[in-house]
């Protein structure tokens, strides 16, 4: 709508409109890298937080039919050191630590007499990939129960024999999709996929989901910079799907 | 000189307020103004006034010149405008740089290099760097866009914005006039037909960035909202074609802002356009 106006009062009024859009100006500081980095960790954190409580431990992953499934050359493997850290599969114990009634050491034979769950589903890298592959292993949480984990529990710590490691919130973990994986399309995990045992969590990102792994932890309280290889150097921790 | 002896009628009700930021006002004529430009040749010593014959204005300064004037852009409007421009720009140039870690659309086995974009165009330094920024700015980006469309929508603002089947017809004079130096088409509204469908398909393309960037974002838990983009992996390709639409309006929008000139580009800051080209 036109209106006629003192060209005086005009440019007062432009000055005091321009002046109410200068709080905007702020964000120009996060051209400086300090601030920007503060921004950012800041706006992760934010949105790690928003994914929790969006998370729902019912709410199912979606699963596909045989006919789906990619062939296994062309499931892709990522390893951030090694491809084959050469784990003693013969020798191999999970190691049980923290809040929880038996902890030591477990053979592979009582991972794999717990129920088998078998799960065709997809696999997100951040990287920005994607496949739908075949999976068998045994849930988390029966582990967990079999190993008498404090229910209350907030995240699980797992070290891997190629120094990797990986922090996840107990939610997820306990998720009815996330497994301690044996299996891939039918047979034992071989050694570039993690043998003899990983995390398959189709709710997950993939670098959620370590390789090789050698020791789980059940704890409330994480190691502040120590909460994920790539966690420590600025992914989201949460890195959900 | 009492400003206030001249005023014949006040043109808002702030004009009966006692006036603070005089001397202010009157430097900022000096500088703009065409009459001020003759009260401030008239100030130097000496042989001014003779050039300028006192035909169209009589010695005292008048201020009480009315001008034409429209406000455009509410408040809301230009917050959200600037803080999703900044956005905008964080989004595109840390999604070229997510982009760069798996650069193309069809298996990662075996992978085809869609497009190699170079490092300099894209902000982050690396994946997790670029997904830092892609995490916080897409907050803002939503958060701008959601309340913008609210204040539209709600205010019956949008009517000066939206494209509707009657701007079809003016489409093609007002691209002809652009592209082909065709005539002008009269102005008949804040904004012409191109500008119209430019700004609603940018919107649209707005919507859809937001909701494929959902679906990327969480597919497992908005595994409906996947499904009617045809899946995650497909969802990928409709996010960078929302951003090729993006990229396809911003270098038109910007060369059109430097074309209009100053008046155009400070009324999205100040709200005020001085002299529309529109009648009513």
């Amino acid at each position: 709508m036109i209106e006629r106006i003192e060209d005086r009062e005009l440019k007062r009024q432009s000055r005091r409109q321009l002046l109410k859009l200068a709080p905007v100006a702020v964000l120009g500081v996060f051209a400086f890298p300090k601030a920007s980095d503060w921004l950012v960790t800041k706006g992760v954190g934010f949105s790690d937080w928003a994914a929790g409580a969006l998370f729902r431990r019912e709410h199912l992953a979606q699963t596909y039919a045989n006919s789906a499934v990619v062939p296994f050359e062309k499931f892709p493997y990522n390893g951030y050191d090694v491809l084959d850290p050469e784990v003693d599969l013969e020798n191999w114990t999970l190691t049980v630590e923290g809040d929880v009634q038996h902890p030591g050491e477990y053979k592979l034979s009582q991972i794999t007499s717990l129920p088998k769950v078998n799960q065709n589903t997809r696999h997100v890298c951040v990287e920005g990939w994607d496949v739908i592959g075949a999976f068998g292993g045994a849930r988390i949480s029966d582990f967990l129960t079999m190993v008498g984990a404090n229910p209350g529990a907030k995240f699980l710590e797992v070290e891997c024999s190629d120094d990797y490691y990986e922090s996840i919130d107990m939610p997820s973990a306990l998720h009815p999709q996330s497994l301690l994986c044996y299996e891939m399309y039918g047979q034992p995990l071989d050694r570039k996929h993690g043998a003899p045992l990983r995390l398959q969590m189709p709710t997950k990102l993939g670098y959620k989901q370590a390789k090789y792994l050698e020791t789980i932890r059940v704890t409330s309280v994480l190691k502040a910079g120590k909460t994920g290889y790539w966690e420590d150097q600025g992914y989201s921790w949460f890195g959900g799907l | 000189m009492a400003d206030g002896e001249e005023k014949k009628m006040p043109a808002t009700p702030e004009d009966a307020k006692p006036e603070g930021p005089v001397p202010a006002v009157s430097n900022d004529q000096a500088e703009t103004a065409p009459h001020a430009a003759v009260e401030s040749v008239a100030m130097e010593p000496a042989p001014a006034p003779l050039l300028k014959p006192a035909a169209e204005e009589p010695a005292p300064r008048k201020s009480a010149e009315l001008v034409r004037a429209a406000y455009e852009h509410p408040l809301l409007i230009r917050i959200t405008h600037w803080v999703n421009a900044i956005s905008l720009f964080v989004m595109v140039t840390s999604g070229l740089r997510i982009f760069r870690a798996f650069p193309s659309f069809g298996p990662k086995i075996p992978q085809e290099i869609l497009i190699d974009i170079p490092k300099s165009l894209t902000l982050g330094g690396w994946l997790g760097g670029a997904l830092q920024w892609h995490f916080t700015f897409m907050w803002f980006f939503a958060g701008s866009g959601i309340v913008y469309l609210a204040y539209q929508v709600f205010s019956g603002h949008f009517r000066t914005v939206l494209f509707t089947p009657k701007d079809i017809r003016g489409v093609w004079p007002m691209a002809r006039h652009y592209f082909l130096f065709g005539p002008k088409p009269p102005a008949t509204g804040q904004y012409n037909p191109l500008q119209k469908l430019a700004y609603s398909s940018t919107i649209g393309f707005g919507v859809l960035s937001l909701l494929t960037g959902i679906v990327l974002y969480k597919p497992a838990q908005f595994a409906w909202l996947a499904f009617l983009f045809g899946g995650f992996h497909l969802t990928r390709l409709w996010h960078f074609a929302a951003m090729c639409g993006f990229l396809s309006f911003i270098p038109g929008h910007l060369i059109m802002v430097v074309l209009h000139g100053w008046s155009n580009f400070m009324s999205m800051l100040s709200g005020w356009k001085r002299e529309p080209e529109y009648q009513e």
